[in-house]
């Protein structure tokens, strides 16, 4: 008879490697970073041990006790606990240790060692303690916690052959028979004495040399100093964001003129027809005028994946709090909000971790308010259409400078936001403690950083070919039909559907400067920023017809004015347009009510903003 | 506690400058006026590793107020704010 599935979880504090772990057992690619609290989800995986057993493992986040103080630790607590719906409790746990740094997993062992569940300690990154000069005696240690003790390194190749060695001897003897469980939350004096129980059995095994990361300390001196911190911290942030503009443009040329071409082959070997238009005006200048921002994406993924796996995120946020504090941000904020440069969704998520519910809540509120990459190629195209790429200064680029300052207001607003809500709604604040480990430097792995990548590119091109291929679908259609009577002299377009419902929308959007291309373009943008350009490029190639090859870049400066322009810039610092962050909001928070609230704020002042920047512009001769 | 060996006095982590470095006497959770009731900050601060008998420095500051700080409890850093680093005392 085969044995029954086994099931594994991963506890231990933050930052252990516990992720690392179960993407070297699972071979999966869930994210992994050098800061406490990256996991805030619980992750099922499976594998087969070198017996032949086969091993569910569940990724946990981590967490320094077993209280849940917040969402993330919750999760950890309920699953340990069994308390979780549907859940039997798991029938071995691993208890992953940064061997660099035992007092606290110790500690957390101690208390995980009265839930009754049977246990193994894992002495992850064991190649740095190595290196440390750190050495631990490992039998002598699992004879003091009465607990099976193994190292391992999950970052190297077969760096986990001992604990699966190790599983497959515990798995054969696992008493069928469940322990009690003995854990409640744990008294001040209790947990004194599990951290003094810790300590003396860290003394008697693991010796420490007196060799601390000289590296870390080194960076630090700089990193964390009170000026120089915050200038090497705002000279990051404009390097990333100038550089999504100036590194990206020679790969977004070749790829613009790459689909040129391909609609010129489609144009010119179709019969022209229903066929030929679909394809030229609806998938590659649809589809195609997004895919050509592929290279910006990278980039701001780029610069994010290293801040994370190098170690500066926490330092970011140690520098920021109290800086975010006077808008009533808590410093653990940074985080979530930083990542939201790439995507709101992953950085609301990451919001978990933030204990105090307002705060959490603010932060939630603001997230979308950060530009995220899928308002780049709204940004990108507007800009190289209208603004010109001067240097000034001599070494600044005027386009990556424009694209700065729409980076800077995305977070200016978000913070006025922010001390708005602290102002009018939340009153009674007490600034909740902000506590964070700052962990050791780590070089990044060129591996987890090219895997990081991969998994972005490939999730932008599969929403392109999804979410932004069925809108254009749909906008093709819309454009299309009804086909204009025999011996019209007016563009086509403008018997179809799409100019009906534009035009019918038009006078709303009349204020803000807005055409009713645009307002077409705005519906299906609704599901995610960035359709907002593939419609534009539909429609435009739709209405521009034989000469269609234009890129849209050119048609839009001949079709907008500058005024125009700056409005639509000014309308996507805010645009509410994203169904999924709206969905997670909600889930997030458990309240449509919330949901609601940030689609019409973001609504109130992205039409704020686009009427005051029109009139402006137009008052200063740019209608 | 007292320490005989030592005869600095003793003063709140949260009170400390910049390179001070100490030992951890003990918590006393009602001197912070922090947002959490007692039981709960001095909680997270043994789960955090601050003890009697820990090693502490102060390795750096941060701008606003010299707040917060980051400190080296053994061999890890952690950073906190100096209204919860009131409850620490240390000599
Ligand atoms: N050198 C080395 N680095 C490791 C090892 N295991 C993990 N790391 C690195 O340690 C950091 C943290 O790893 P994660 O796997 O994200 O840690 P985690 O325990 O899942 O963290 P949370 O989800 O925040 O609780 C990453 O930068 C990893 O690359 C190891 O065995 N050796
Ligand atoms: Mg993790």
């Amino acid at each position: 008879m085969e044995a029954p599935l086994l099931h594994l979880a991963l506890v231990g504090t933050p930052n252990s490697g516990k992720t690392s772990l179960f993407n070297a057992l699972t071979g999966s690619r869930q994210k992994v970073a050098n800061y406490p609290g990256v996991t805030v989800e619980r992750k099922e995986g499976f594998f087969v041990t070198p017996l032949g057993r086969q091993v569910s493992v569940v990724d946990l986040p981590g967490t320094y006790s077993l209280r849940g103080r917040s969402p993330d630790e919750e999760i950890t607590r309920d699953f340990v606990l069994g308390k979780a719906s549907g859940e039997s409790m798991p029938d071995l746990v691993l208890c992953v240790a940064d061997s660099t740094n035992l007092r606290l997993t110790i500690r957390l062992l101690l208390e995980l060692k009265r839930t009754g569940r049977p246990l193994i300690l894992v002495l992850n990154m064991f190649d740095i303690a190595s290196r440390r000069g750190i050495t631990v005696d490992v039998e002598g240690l699992a004879k003091e916690l009465g607990v099976p003790v193994v190292t391992s390194i999950a970052v190297r190749k077969g760096g986990t052959a001992d604990l699966l060695r190790l599983t497959d001897e515990i798995s054969a003897e696992l008493d069928p028979e469940p322990q009690e469980n003995k854990w409640r939350a744990l008294s001040v004096s209790e947990l004194r004495a599990t951290q003094r129980e810790a300590d003396r059995i860290i003394a008697d095994c693991v010796s420490l040399p007196s060799r601390p990361d000289t590296w870390t300390a080194r960076i630090d001196a700089v990193v964390l100093h009170p000026v120089g911190g915050l200038l090497v911290l705002a000279l990051i942030l404009f390097v990333m964001f100038q550089a999504v503009f100036a590194w990206a443009q020679p790969l977004m040329e070749l790829l613009n003129s790459g689909f040129d071409a391909l609609g010129e082959l489609v144009h010119d070997t179709l019969p022209a027809g229903l066929l030929q238009s679909f394809l030229q005006n609806g998938v590659i200048s649809g589809v195609g005028s997004v895919i050509v921002f592929l290279p910006q994406i990278i980039i701001i993924f780029l610069f994010i994946l290293l801040l994370e796996d190098f170690g500066y995120m926490a330092r970011a946020a140690f520098l920021m709090d109290r800086i975010m504090g006077g808008a009533g941000l808590h410093g653990r904020a940074f985080i979530p909000l930083l990542s939201s440069f790439a995507c709101a969704i992953p950085g609301i998520m990451a919001t978990r971790v933030i204990d105090n519910k307002r705060d959490r809540l603010t932060t939630i509120l603001i997230a979308p308010l950060m530009t995220c990459s899928a308002r780049i190629p709204v940004y990108t195209l507007i800009i190289s259409a209208f603004i010109p790429a001067k240097e000034v200064w001599g070494f600044i680029n005027l386009q990556g400078l424009v694209m700065f300052g729409l980076y800077a207001m995305g977070i200016i607003s978000a913070l006025l936001v922010s001390f708005l809500i602290k102002f009018f709604m939340l009153r009674d604040y007490a600034p909740a403690p902000f506590m964070l480990e700052l962990p050791d430097y780590k070089m990044p792995r060129l591996k987890s950083i090219a895997i990081g990548i991969f998994t972005r590119a490939k999730m932008f091109l599969q929403r392109a070919g999804t979410t932004i291929f069925s809108m254009m679908v749909l906008i093709w259609f819309l454009a299309s039909f009804p086909q204009p009577p025999l011996g019209a002299t007016e563009p086509a377009i403008d018997f179809s559907l799409a100019a009906i419902i534009g035009k019918a929308i038009e006078p709303l959007l009349a204020p803000v400067g807005f055409n009713w291309q645009i307002a077409v373009a705005l519906i299906p943008g609704m599901a995610a920023r960035e359709v907002a350009v593939a419609a534009l490029g539909t429609v435009y190639a739709i209405e521009g017809g034989k000469e269609a090859a234009e890129q849209i870049g050119q048609v839009l400066a001949t079709k907008w004015s500058l005024a125009t322009a700056l409005s639509m810039l000014a309308w996507y610092i805010f645009a509410p347009q994203c169904a999924s962050t709206l969905a997670v909001i909600r889930r997030e928070t458990g309240s449509w009510t919330w949901m609601a609230v940030t689609f019409t704020y973001m609504l109130v002042l992205a039409y704020a903003a686009s009427f005051l920047t029109y009139n402006v512009a137009v008052a200063l001769g740019a209608g | 506690m007292t320490d005989d060996n030592d005869t600095r006095s003793q003063i709140p982590l949260g009170l400390a400058q910049r390179g001070y470095t100490g030992v951890i006497q003990h918590l006393s959770a009602r001197d912070a006026a922090s947002a959490l009731p007692d039981i709960e900050l001095e909680s997270r601060l043994i789960e955090l590793g601050f003890v009697e008998g820990a090693r502490v420095e102060i390795l750096h500051e941060g701008i606003v107020g010299r707040d917060p700080i980051a400190v080296r409890v053994d061999n890890i850093t952690i950073a906190v704010r100096r209204r919860e680093a009131m409850a620490i005392i240390v000599a």
